[in-house]
């Protein structure tokens, strides 16, 4: 398909701008203004319409298509969510007005919305306060890794280490790097958890925390983790929640009931916000009363006669992590989603997710590999090695699923299981969508065995069929501009 | 009951039987009695009617009917209807980061021409895929500085916003980084500090350009300098001013950063919003987050995929260039949808009309007595003025008058409580503009 570049017409425009209505002709002196073209295309709306909409036909997307993309939830996101954000009274409020002399006056209506999702995220999670600022789940990771280091800091602790089990998301390690700590990661025990020998053996003075999902990243909910909790607090290391699984356990077990002291939450996870082909997400950090005093300023607060505002005033705090307030549309989003699914809805929601899960793990379960067969959680992980001694990878099962009109599931992660494929179906899929996929899946193995060289070609029903990455990476061509010369 | 979840009670009976379950409790029978909630109580559900009548009431309790003369970063401009249209469509807001390629072209390919893009607009080399935000994105600029040179000190020139400078001493406290500021000033950058500010264990020095205060420079001989002693600079712009503004390529810069909220994203209350980042070839690998490449498929098709992966925390972990995995694809397609709408011609026309509505009100408030434009320098669609008593204090009486004055600089500045900072954009009509300045004149002069 073209580029949009490539359908510029020399003259043609998009968009009309308003008329100039004032009498000035400003210029600038030339030494500071541009002499090489901006070279933006050169189209109308229509062609545009056309050229993006088409340009969206050539995804999978939770609207159009299965997902079960372990890890990441993609689960349905509810249109009226869509609708209140771009309401005027948000989408056109300015950020810095909060910030103006009784500027809070102006802002009520959006200090509310962040002052009770705090409290709502403090009760689905048992932590004493949240920080909304974190502009990702990775974003949320390094704040609560930053408010760790302000702790050991406070109290003339030296630690130099994180520790994070081997089958962590790798955004935990990269997260506690940038915040200046070295890493120690524990590989798993047979069951898929954290190898409890090893951590003791890795556990001293100097280790400032333990980052863990939980449950993990194979799906299954570490009945052991009180124990972890009070060694780790013992050499007084703080525990870390990654909440990208937080949609298995709501209602079901709270991160701060159970020794964490600080957790970040995937807001396009479990509650439902879009992933927008790769973001915004957003990612609240919440904290228990060790950590409180360190969250980013600014914090939203309440007065006594009920009004809300901004409050700078907290000496201990790690300072400005973010712009402003946090990515608000998608707090937004998720504060509204969160009312209308109420107390029942939220403990649903992970009955049904973990539920599916376990449908496709039981139907699945001969035809592959299963390396941790037991309840799992809001995820299951099988491996495709009995695939692979004919011959067939996890990826060539991902790409006959594609042909089968199926995103694929995670494949190659968690890297502690072999050729993994990690499928969360979430709570929003049908039975007759689960069938499918199953059906799907068992189609692929009976394929594995009887043809396994019919694999290599897929898929075949895409506009394009496998990339050459290696070329993509050798012969580097990420700028149109830079391969046509003016 | 949740809507969203379609299982009938026959069905989940029938899933019941399979899983070897009874009741939904025997699926958690890993988190034991001790690890439960100690409570969880959370309000009843609510049906969508309610819960957008009750968000609506909280819209109305925000007041967006002010005519906005602030920026500070983030402008109050027009933003096509087509552009809301094709970024509401599902395959692009419900998808997620490409990961399988042959499903995920849309994306993709929005993604290459949205780098080319921001490549054209600053003109450099190359971009990424997109950063959390403007802030976010100079700090991950400022490490990959770090990165490329071997050097721990920073400059950072007074004419950077406040805000980043805030971010970026938060972000450098735990690393291994000396922050070194240039006081601010609120005309160019001083080059006299800067220059005594430079040497050979310098990784960077961080520029902005219209800088906070409004003002417009040409940095080539600061950057010249630095070039002198091995360091690298980063500039951060105001994207939508580069429809006609010296750009970055031009002066020599580095990296470059930027808030792209100006390019068809809403206000939104200060997020989300879009970080972009470009610079040069030789970068390419220690620079953050996802990047896009052209390559051809089995067929020999143009197509797409993310590439160079290997620098990525999923691949590298600890050893990745930044720890950056969700960014902000969707606000990158809304800006090269908003690009591609307004084209060659329109970019130019548009900074054209800010510069003249933005010169306009600049002669209007001029002419009001006690009122002193302070920019010397060329400014573009913002400018400082001094007034003759605390602007935050005038900034509060234009309120109930129906306009935003524009940012006071005290709260950020030491000294500088009298200091305005008025932005213009094209939503600003003649008559509102001339109503302003009447407005002003009467707050301040009764």
């Amino acid at each position: 398909m073209k580029l949009i570049f490539e359908k510029s017409c020399p003259g043609r425009t998009g968009y009309q701008n308003p008329v100039n209505d004032v009498p000035v002709e400003a210029d600038i002196p030339p030494q500071y203004k541009r002499v090489k073209e901006c070279r933006l295309p050169e189209v109308s709306e229509l062609d545009i319409v056309r050229h993006f909409t088409k340009l969206s036909q050539r995804n999978f997307s939770v609207d159009t298509q299965l997902y079960p993309l372990g890890s990441c939830t993609m689960k349905y996101n509810p249109r009226f969510t869509e609708d209140l954000a771009r309401l005027s009274g948000f989408a056109g409020l300015h950020p810095l007005l909060a910030q103006l002399k009784n500027g809070e006056k102006l802002t009520q209506g959006a200090l509310t919305v962040l002052y009770e999702m705090e409290k709502l995220l403090c009760e689905i999670t048992g932590m004493d306060a949240f920080t909304l600022q974190p502009l990702a789940g990775a974003h949320g990771e390094l704040t609560g890794v930053m408010m760790i280091a302000a702790y050991h800091k406070a109290k003339g602790n030296k630690k130099k280490y994180v520790i994070v089990p081997d089958s962590a998301h790798g955004t935990n390690p990269a997260s506690a790097a940038i915040a200046g700590y070295q890493i120690i990661s524990i590989p798993s025990d047979k069951n898929g958890a954290m190898d409890i020998k090893k951590l003791k053996a890795s556990l001293n003075d100097e280790v400032a925390a333990v980052m863990l999902t939980c449950p993990n990243t194979v799906g299954i909910f570490n009945s052991g983790i009180d124990t972890i909790s009070k060694m780790v607090h013992d050499v007084d290391g703080l525990m870390y929640y990654d909440g990208a699984n937080l949609n298995a356990v709501l209602g079901r077990c709270r991160p701060g009931d159970i020794g964490f002291d600080v957790m970040h939450i995937n807001l396009h996870k479990t509650f439902a916000t879009p992933h927008g082909g790769g973001g915004p997400g957003a990612g609240p950090v919440g904290v228990n009363k060790k950590l409180t005093k360190f969250l980013p300023i600014s914090r939203v607060m309440r007065r006594e006669d009920g009004a809300y505002y901004l409050d700078y005033h907290f000496p201990d705090s790690i300072g400005y992590i973010s712009s402003f307030y946090g990515n608000f549309s998608i707090i937004l989003r998720a504060y509204a989603y969160i009312l209308l699914l109420g107390k029942e809805g939220l403990q649903e929601t992970s009955n049904y997710a973990v539920l599916n899960a376990n449908y496709i793990m039981h139907k699945l379960r001969e035809h592959y590999d299963l390396p941790y067969d037991r309840i799992c959680m809001h995820e299951c992980v099988f491996s495709a090695s009995r695939q692979l001694e004919k011959g067939v990878h996890a990826i060539d099962i991902a790409k006959f699923l594609i042909d089968k009109d199926i995103h694929p599931p995670t494949v190659y992660f968690p890297l502690i299981v072999k050729e993994a494929m990690m499928i969360e179906p979430t709570e929003t899929e049908s039975k007759e969508a689960l069938d499918s996929f199953i059906g799907a899946m068992k189609e692929a193995a009976d394929l594995a065995e009887k043809q396994p060289g019919a694999f290599k070609c897929l898929p075949q029903s895409t506009p394009v069929n496998r990339p050459d990455e290696v070329k993509a990476a050798r012969d580097l061509d990420v700028n149109f501009f830079s391969r046509v010369k003016s | 009951m949740n809507p969203y979840i379609s299982h009938t009670p026959a069905e989940t009976e029938e899933i019941f039987k399979v899983v070897g379950i009874k009741k939904f409790d025997d699926l958690f029978i890993d988190i034991r009695p001790e690890l439960r909630p100690k409570s969880f109580h959370l309000p009843e559900g609510r049906s969508e009617f309610e819960v957008v009548e009750a968000v609506r009431q909280l819209a109305a309790k925000n007041d967006t009917g002010l005519k906005l003369f602030i920026g500070g970063g983030y402008y109050d401009h027009y933003i096509p209807s087509a552009v809301n249209a094709l970024i509401s469509r599902g395959e692009f807001f419900t998808a997620y980061t490409p990961y399988q390629p042959e499903c995920s072209q849309g994306t993709l390919q929005a993604l290459y021409e949205y780098q080319s893009a921001i490549c054209t607009l600053t003109g450099m080399e190359i971009a990424n895929a997109s950063l959390y935000d403007g802030g976010t994105a100079l700090y991950e600029a400022v490490l990959m500085a770090v990165r490329i040179t071997g050097r721990q000190k920073i400059v950072m020139d007074g004419g950077v916003s406040p805000i980043y400078r805030k971010l970026l001493r938060s972000y450098a406290a735990n690393l291994d980084i000396q922050l070194e500021e240039i006081s601010a000033a609120h005309g160019q950058s001083d080059r006299r500090e800067i220059e005594r500010s430079l040497d050979k264990k310098t990784a960077g020095i961080v520029l902005q350009n219209p800088n906070f205060f409004g003002a417009i420079d040409d940095h080539s001989d600061i950057i010249q300098k630095a070039h002198a002693l091995g360091l690298l600079a980063i500039e951060s712009v105001y994207p939508l001013s580069l429809g006609l503004l010296k750009t970055p390529g031009e002066m020599g810069a580095d990296i470059v950063t930027g808030e792209g909220q100006c390019l068809g994203l809403p206000l939104n209350f200060g997020g989300p919003y879009l970080g972009f980042m470009s610079t040069r070839k030789e970068y390419i690998r220690k620079m953050p987050g996802r990047i896009v490449g052209q390559t051809v498929d089995g067929k020999g098709q143009r197509c797409f995929v993310n590439t160079l992966q290997a620098r990525e925390q999923h691949i590298r972990r600890e050893k990745a260039t930044s720890n950056i995995c969700t960014n902000v694809s969707l606000c990158a397609v809304q800006s090269l949808i908003y690009l591609s709408l307004l084209g060659k011609k329109g970019l130019k026309e548009l900074a054209q009309l800010n510069l003249n509505k933005a010169g306009f009100t600049r002669q209007l408030l001029s002419k009001i007595k006690g009122v002193e434009v302070k920019s010397s320098a060329p400014t573009f669609n913002e400018f400082t003025v001094c007034l003759p008593q605390n602007a935050e204090d005038v900034v509060a009486e234009m309120i109930p008058r129906g306009f935003v004055a524009g940012f006071p600089l005290g709260r950020y500045y030491k000294g500088m409580d009298n200091y305005l900072v008025v932005a213009v954009t094209e939503k600003r009509t003649k008559e509102e503009i001339v109503d302003f300045a009447e407005n002003l004149d009467r707050v301040l002069n009764g």
